[in-house]
Order: C-alpha cells, then structure tokens, then sequence
C-alpha cells in the first residue's frame, strides 16, 4: 500500500451514520459469480429468506437452469438433529451427479453463522471424500453489504490459487520486462479482455486474473508478483494476496470512466518503471466522444445514498463530467485499499473547483431522505426501495445495482456509465410537456 | 438440508409485513440482518408504491450476535414511533433472529411502555409456517388484538348496521390481481344491495377495526389469507362467513346464493335468482362463449393446472366444468391445505398433485404434453423450454401480472378475463402448430442474408467470437453499427480492436 496519502488534512469529511440502509444481501455475488466462472456450482447454505432474495433479485436468470441452489436448512438442522457433515455431503453428491463441476462455493450465510456450522471445517474433509475442491466463503449480511460478497469469495479462492514449483521460470519470460501481474476483481470476459489489452499497449503483460473464466484455469501466484485491484470493493481480497500470498499490492485508483483509467494505467506503469504512451491522447479522444453525455450533467447535483461500494469511483468520475456531488453515501470505506481513489477524488474537486463531499459510511436512509429534501438534488442514485417514492415526489432517480451489473471499466465503457447516469434525465426531458412531476400527497 | 432452486411461497416474515404494510398507518420493523429487507423492494416495485414502504429493519450484525440486541430493538422502536407516528408498529422476526431466541416479547413489552403507537410481535414461527400461513395468522392477530382493546375500553360497537352488509377480509398488498378483484366485489355488493362494512387490510386504519362486528356477514374469498380472522369473528360474534371464492361463473353464483340464504336466516326475504340469471347471460360473457363454437374447439383438450389452492382449485373447475378441456391434472404448492385442495377438485380432473418442488411439476408437464399449462410464473418457464403455452393463474408472479388495467379474476368481468386468458393460451397453441405445419415463417432467413450481403466486411475470428458473446436481442444491432462504424472508416477486416473503437465512439 504505497499510497498512504494524508486524508487527514482540510480533506474529505468522513462520517459514519446507524448502519440503517437499504442494500442487497452479499450472497447476490453468486449471480454474476456463477456466469464468471464457467465450471462452478454455488450452494448457498441458508435459509427460505435467502432464497427467498435470491430468486427474486435474480429475476429471469433464475428460470434459466443456474448453477447454483439453496442448502435450504431445516428446524433438524438448526437443532443439530442432523449431522451437518452427512447433509452437506448428500447434497454435493447430487450436485456432482447432476453437474459435474470443477468446484463447488459454499456461501456461508447468516444462519450458518449463529448456529456456528464449522463450513471450513468440513469442506477439506467432504472434498477429500467426494473428490470435488469445494471453496468456503462466508458472504452473510451479519458482516457485508452487497458487492463484498464477491470480496469474500475472491478472497476464499485466492488461497486456492497454484504456486508455481520454480518461480524462477515465471519471473521475466517471454520478453518480460516486469515481474508477473495478477488482476483481481470479476469483470466480464470482454471487459478483461478490453482491459488487458490496454495493458497491452504500454507493453505490460497480465499473467492472471482472479476469478479466471474457469476454476481449473486459476493463475499461479507466487511471492513475486504484483497484484491489482479492478473493483473498490475487494480489501479482503487484496489483504488475503499481501498477507497470506505475499504479493504486491499496487494502490491505483480504479478503471472506471477515462480518467480512473488513466490513472489506473499510470500507477502500474510508474510501479514497472514504464513510461506511459499515448495515454493523454487516449483519454482526451474518449472524452470528446462523450460530448453529447456531458452536455447533459454538467452543473447537475447528485446524491448517492451507497449500497454498493462503487460510490467513491462513480463520485470522482461524475464530479470530471461537470456534476456536483452532494454526498457519497457507502456500506464500508477502506481508507487504505481505496486510498488512491480518494486521492484522485480530492485531486479532481480540487481540479473542477467544487466542495469536497461528505462521504457518509454505514448511512441512515431516514436521514439521507431528510437531507435529499433539503437539497433537492438532480439526481439520486439509490436501491429499489427508494427509487420509486422519490420519483413521485418528482426527484430523478437511478437505480444503484445497474451499476454492478453493467459493464462500467475501462476506455470502453466509459459511454455505459453516462448513459445509465443520463437515463432518469433524458426521460425526464422527453416528459418535460407533461405537468405532472409529483404523484404523492405529501409535498417532498 | 433441501437442495432448492425455487419455491413457491416466501418465508414467513414476507406474510407478515404484506398484512402490516396493507394497513394504513402501521410500521413493520424486521429483526432482521442487513439485506433482509428485501421486500421493500419487491413492494415498490411490482406494485410501483409511490409511497415509502412503512418497513424497516433492526440491524442484527456482529456485535448483537456477541452480546445481543439490548436496547437497540427497543430504541429502533421509539425512534419510529417518533418519526411515523404509526398507530400500530408490528415486530417482525425472521429466520435469523428467531434462532438468536432473544425475548423479543420482552422488548416490545418494554417499549410499548415508552411509545405512543400500539406494539405487536408478530406470531409466526419461521420454521413451521410459510407466507401465506404467516399472513394468515397476522391478520387474525391484529384483528383480535384491537377487538381486545376495544372490548376493554368499553368502545366495541355491536349494533348491526340498518341495511345488510358486509366485511370484506382479504385485501392486501402483492395478491394476484387483489385490487381488481376488490373492486370487483364491491361492485358486485352493490348490485345487491348490500353495503360494505369495512374492507381489511388494505389502506384501512387499525382504529377502525372495532367496527368490524357491525356486519351481516363476512366474506373471505382467498383461501390463503383471511380465513383465520373470518373464523374467529364467528366464533366471537357469531358472524357467519362464506368462504367460497367468487371465481368462474358457477361459483359466482354459488357464492351469491349463499349470500341470498345468510341474509334470509336474519331476517330478510330476498332471491338474486334474477340477478344471477341476468349477469350470467349478459354481463359475463363466459356462459355465452362456452357455448360458442370457438370454445367447442376446445372440447377435450389437454390441460394442466397449478398455483395456488383458490386459484388452482377455481381454475380447474372452470376448464373442466364451464368449458369441457380435459384437465390431466391439477396441483397446488399448498402442502397444509391438501385435503381442502383434493375436495374442491375431485371430479374435475384425472389426477391431483401436491408438492413444492418445482422439479416435480416441471417433469410431469413434460410427461403429461398438456396443449397448454396454467400456472405461475414458474409454469410459464418451464412451457417456454418446451413449447407449450401457459396462462399465469397464480402468485409467485413477475412484475407483468400486476396489470395497470382493468384484470379481476373474481366475479362477472373476472369471467369474462378468465375466458380471454384461456381461450389465447390455446389458440396461441394451435397457431404455433399450424405454421409449424405449413413449414414456419421463413422470411427472417431471407432478409437477414440480404441485409448483410452488400457489405464485404470481414469479421476476424476474435471479434466474431466477441460478437457471439453479446446477447442475442442486441446482437444484430451491434453488429450493424459496428459494420457501419467500419464502412465509415474505410475498414475492411473487423478486430477487437476495431469493435472496442466502435463502442467507444458509437456506443455500439
């Protein structure tokens, strides 16, 4: 963590609130986690409430035969009348017979926390037995919010990755000039692919990706390795491969819109002692080509009540589109593994000649519903429960999980984050002829 | 341990805040672990809520598993009472919290001393009841908590109401099709005659509910949720209900000529035989349209049914009786209420099922290749795999089977949408065989070859690889404004790169 910048002075405003809000339980990473990794199967280890989240968060996803289920526990479970080794092993033997995965995910739950079932415990033991590697992940909501669930899992499984039997073969070959670069963090295949090949073109070569496409294909990782951080929500992740995997951790901002790109790109090459090519240039033409986005935020204020972890990275690339952000609301706030990010987003408020927003850790949505009719901001970015109360008291919304689900990294896909950002007021222009704004009795 | 990929009914505490969130004026908090609230979400969602959804939770994490809640349900509780000002806040426990087995009747006890709303802990026992059990019991608790109070503030108001009428039990937030179906009722109790009471839970305040007695009569017209509370204002006031769902035209009638002998045995002397005659031939056109050739098309085709116990068991009635389809079987997820279920169908169809497991039905449909389903949204799935059509009946449902228009399922409109809904399912089916027989539309072939042959872009085996991956409904778009984004720029041979550059300039 060689960004230990000092946050300390005339700075951004941290602030931690009740913990009261509105997010999506961490086992929702088995959504996007399934279709990442090809070969996986994901059991979740819970209860009818769980499943109960996940069929309906998942939507149509589920209908399409998922390779994942619930271990739905049942009162002999809770009261230890069965034998939780004897289940769990009944279970994953139909799954093999049926599936025949690589590896099968355990996510732990907040039920199997409580009644202290012993998952890592018995994962080694059951996957000697049945000869499937099965990996333990506790993604329960007594701990996380939402997008952590991946952290919790990515963590699990970077202790699952290989070591290679002579790191001396790995270190510069090819032509290599740098040591080995592993990035984490589940991205679509295209996204990776995007990515690694702006990589690419500063002449750095990704040796690994945690998660790869398929849980046999995991990269090796050894004690010379460098490794970073694609989403800002994986600190377990990247604790688990300083600490227990000895690797470097490179503390860049994160690749989502131009600059954050930029930025990201940058950090790695000063860390391999490359001097960036054409980077400025790339940025700038990206920008010109969102003229017709930016046009549409600039000088437009915008309140994000956090559920998701992205709201630093969104927050710093809003305010370079021209936005005013009210405030950051966030489920968690790793000052240190986020360090850069707030770095840049100091730099950019600074740059853009805007306030520095509060960012509120663990918010309370009541308090944040008093301070968005306060402000009036242009727009919200919040969860479902909010989205459409707000909306008939005439405040734009967008909906938060779009972002977790769209594919928001890189040069690329810089247009993706704009037009989900633009959507409410694009519609609401086109609506504009129309005098009805508010649906509700009670004025906001 | 269950291997589940689906189920049919939520959990328990998802039964309870629909009861507590239908009433005005009542907050939910859910003892509950972060995340847990999903319902809000499904609340403001299906039914597009313009209002903030009266639940909120208080947070189990880390430090109440090490030394447990203590005052931090109570105080969650008094600071809603402050804000809301609820008349009624309603402890929610879940899953999670009842294995904690903290004395949550203690911290309602405690902060019903301080707080100015009513506190309840809602009764239901994770483990052992699912949603629709749960707001079952929900309801009738509620109920008989302020008949209680009432009793005990001497403010019970016995005396019935001059002209007949009549309480409606059964109104609540996430029903299928439940508000179409109220107003349905209403309107039928006002051709009869017969005012309303009161319509519970929905958008009435819990301070009314000690008029509840004042009826001539209480109906619950869902099995799943009322049934409780008709029960036991029986029992208490000796209040008769009708339990009969007004669903199909031969049970409409059956449910008014039980009204027709309620009002009579206190007193009146009334026949809705006219009326009944009436509507059957003119209003609904479902009698007219069994009758009609289209539906003598119909005769002896294979159907299946599955939902709910009201809605299976109505439906399968109604296609085997109003409309001659052979029903192969019919089949309810609710597990408690099978001999109910098994009854009402008996002589309607060849077979009954009762199971939860979607696995179970999805492999009998396939087994049985009805001409068409009727069932939930899960039903509707598993005929899209095998091409079969399929009529949703039945809760759990999507976002589309709550309609912005017009769609009861109960009462003389409800038949007239039941025949619709059954009568498209099929000839949907038949058009399907049909092309299937005159060898498909073949045009889509044609126009997308013609499309792409006047261009002579290359697509590299990278990018078409890339461009497979992209779902197949925005495929083509992409496709198109990548060649375009190309052909603009003189390029020939399409890479990844030039796909990313098109993306990045074009959006596409």
């Amino acid at each position: 963590m060689s960004d230990n910048l000092d946050l300390q002075k005339d700075s951004i405003n941290f602030e931690c609130e009740t913990g009261n809000y509105h997010t999506f339980c961490p086992i929702s990473c088995v959504a996007w986690l399934y279709q990442k990794i090809e070969d996986s199967f994901f059991l979740v280890i819970g209860t009818k409430t769980c499943g109960y989240f996940l069929q309906n968060a998942m939507g149509v996803m589920i209908f399409s035969e998922p390779r994942y289920a619930m271990a739905e526990l049942e009162e002999g479970d809770i009261s230890a009348k069965l034998n939780d080794y004897e289940e769990l092993k009944r279970l994953c033997l139909k799954i093999r017979k049926d599936r025949n995965p690589s590896v099968i995910f355990w996510i732990g739950t907040c039920t199997t926390e409580i009644i202290k079932m012993d998952l890592e415990g018995i994962a080694p033991k059951l996957e000697a037995e049945i000869g499937v590697p099965i990996v333990v992940a506790r993604a329960n909501g007594l701990d996380y919010a939402f997008t952590q669930g991946e952290d919790t899992v990515l963590a699990a499984m970077a202790q699952k990755c290989p070591t290679l039997e002579n790191k001396n073969i790995r270190t510069k070959s090819e032509g290599e000039d740098h040591p080995p670069l592993i990035l984490f963090g589940s991205v679509p295949d295209s996204v990776a692919n995007q990515l690694i090949s702006e990589l690419g073109k500063q002449g750095i070569k990704v040796s690994g990706w945690l998660p790869s496409k398929r849980y046999t294909e995991l990269p090796s990782i050894n004690e010379d390795c460098y490794v970073c951080g694609v989403n800002p929500y994986l600190s377990r992740t990247a604790t688990t491969l300083m600490r227990r995997r000895r690797t470097k951790l490179i503390g860049a901002p994160f690749p989502i819109g131009p600059d954050g790109t930029r930025a990201w790109i940058e950090k790695i090459c000063s860390v391999f002692n490359v001097e960036p090519k054409g980077l400025k240039e790339r940025e700038l033409k990206i920008w010109e080509n969102l003229e017709d986005y930016l046009e549409i935020v600039v000088n437009k204020s915008v309140f994000f009540m956090g559920d998701n972890l992205l709201e630093v990275s969104l927050a710093r690339f809003l305010t370079r589109c021209g936005m005013i952000v009210k405030e950051i609301g966030i489920p968690y706030m790793d000052k240190r593994y986020q360090g850069a990010e707030l770095k840049l987003l100091q730099q950019t408020c600074q740059d853009m000649g805007i306030p520095l927003p509060s960012i509120v850790e663990k918010p309370d949505n009541y308090k944040q519903l008093e301070r968005i009719r306060e402000y009036k901001p242009d727009l919200v970015i919040t969860g479902m429960a909010h989205a459409n109360p707000l909306e008939a008291r005439g405040i734009n919304t967008k909906w938060s999980v779009e972002f977790t689900f769209a594919q928001i990294h890189g040069f690329t896909n810089s247009r993706d984050i704009l037009e989900l950002v633009t959507r409410p007021l694009r519609r609401n222009n086109s609506l504009q002829q129309l005098a009805w704004n508010s649906y509700t009795n009670i004025k906001i | 341990m269950k291997l589940a990929y689906w189920m049919y009914s939520g959990p328990a505490h998802i039964g309870t805040l629909r009861i507590a969130s239908s009433f005005k004026n009542v907050h939910a908090i859910m003892h509950a672990p972060l995340g847990d609230d999903y319902f809000n979400v499904m609340k403001s969602m299906l039914e597009r809520e313009r209002e903030f959804t009266p639940v909120t939770a208080s947070v189990v994490d880390r430090h109440v598993l090490a030394r447990g809640s203590q005052e931090k349900v109570i105080n969650n509780i008094t600071r809603k009472d402050k804000e809301e000002q609820p008349d009624l806040i309603i402890l929610t426990p879940t899953c999670t919290s009842s294995i904690l087995q903290e004395d949550l009747q203690n911290f309602v006890n405690r902060a019903s001393l301080e707080a100015q709303a009513d506190v309840l802990l809602a009764d239901v026992n994770h483990y052992r009841v699912n949603e629709l059990q749960a707001s079952d019991r929900t309801l009738e608790q509620i109920v008989s908590f302020y008949i209680a109070k009432a009793k005990k503030y001497n403010n019970l108001d016995l005396a019935k109401t001059f002209k007949p009428s009549v309480n409606i039990i059964g109104s609540y937030c996430l029903g299928f099709h439940n508000t179409h179906d109220i107003a349905e009722l209403k309107k039928l109790f006002n051709d009869l005659g017969i005012e309303i009471n009161l319509v519970i839970p929905e958008g009435v305040s819990v301070n009314e509910l000690k008029k509840l007695p004042k009826a001539w009569f209480n109906v619950a017209p869902y099995r799943e949720t009322g049934l409780m509370t008709a029960k036991y204002l029986e029992q208490e006031f000796d209040i008769p209900y009708i339990d009969i769902s007004p669903i199909g035209v031969l049970q409409v009638a059956k449910f008014i000529r039980r009204i027709e002998n309620i009002l009579n045995d206190q007193g009146l002397n009334i026949s809705f035989d006219e009326y009944i005659n009436l509507q059957t031939k003119f209003v609904s056109q479902s009698a007219w349209f069994s009758k009609s050739i289209d539906c003598q098309n119909l005769t002896g085709k294979k159907a299946v049914v599955f939902g709910d116990a009201t809605h299976a068991a109505a439906i399968t009635r109604i296609l085997s009786c109003e409309m001659g389809i052979h029903v192969a079987w019919a089949g309810t997820y609710c597990k408690y209420d099978e001999e109910w279920f098994k009854s009402e169908v008996e002589g309607c169809c060849d077979n009954v099922i009762v199971t939860e497991d979607h696995g179970v039905i999805g492999d009998l449909i396939a087994k049985t290749e009805p001409a068409a389903i009727f069932g939930t949204q899960m039903e509707r799935h598993i005929g899209k795999r095998l091409n079969i059509p399929c009529g949703v009946i039945s809760s759990p449902v999507h976002i589309q089977n709550f309609p912005l228009s017009y769609k009861p399922f109960m009462g003389y409109e409800g038949t007239n949408q039941i025949s619709d809904l059954v009568y498209n399912s099929f000839t949907l089916g038949m058009e399907d065989h049909l092309i299937e027989l005159f060898g498909g539309h073949d045009t889509t072939e044609a126009l997308t070859s013609s499309l792409s042959a006047d261009t002579q872009i290359v697509w590299q085996k990278d990018a078409q690889n890339e461009l497979s991956k992209i779902p197949g409904f925005v495929r083509g778009k992409i496709k198109r404004n990548t060649e375009k984004f190309a052909n603009d720029r003189k390029i020939k041979e399409i890479t990844l790169e030039v796909m990313y550059a098109a993306k990045e300039t074009v959006g596409a």
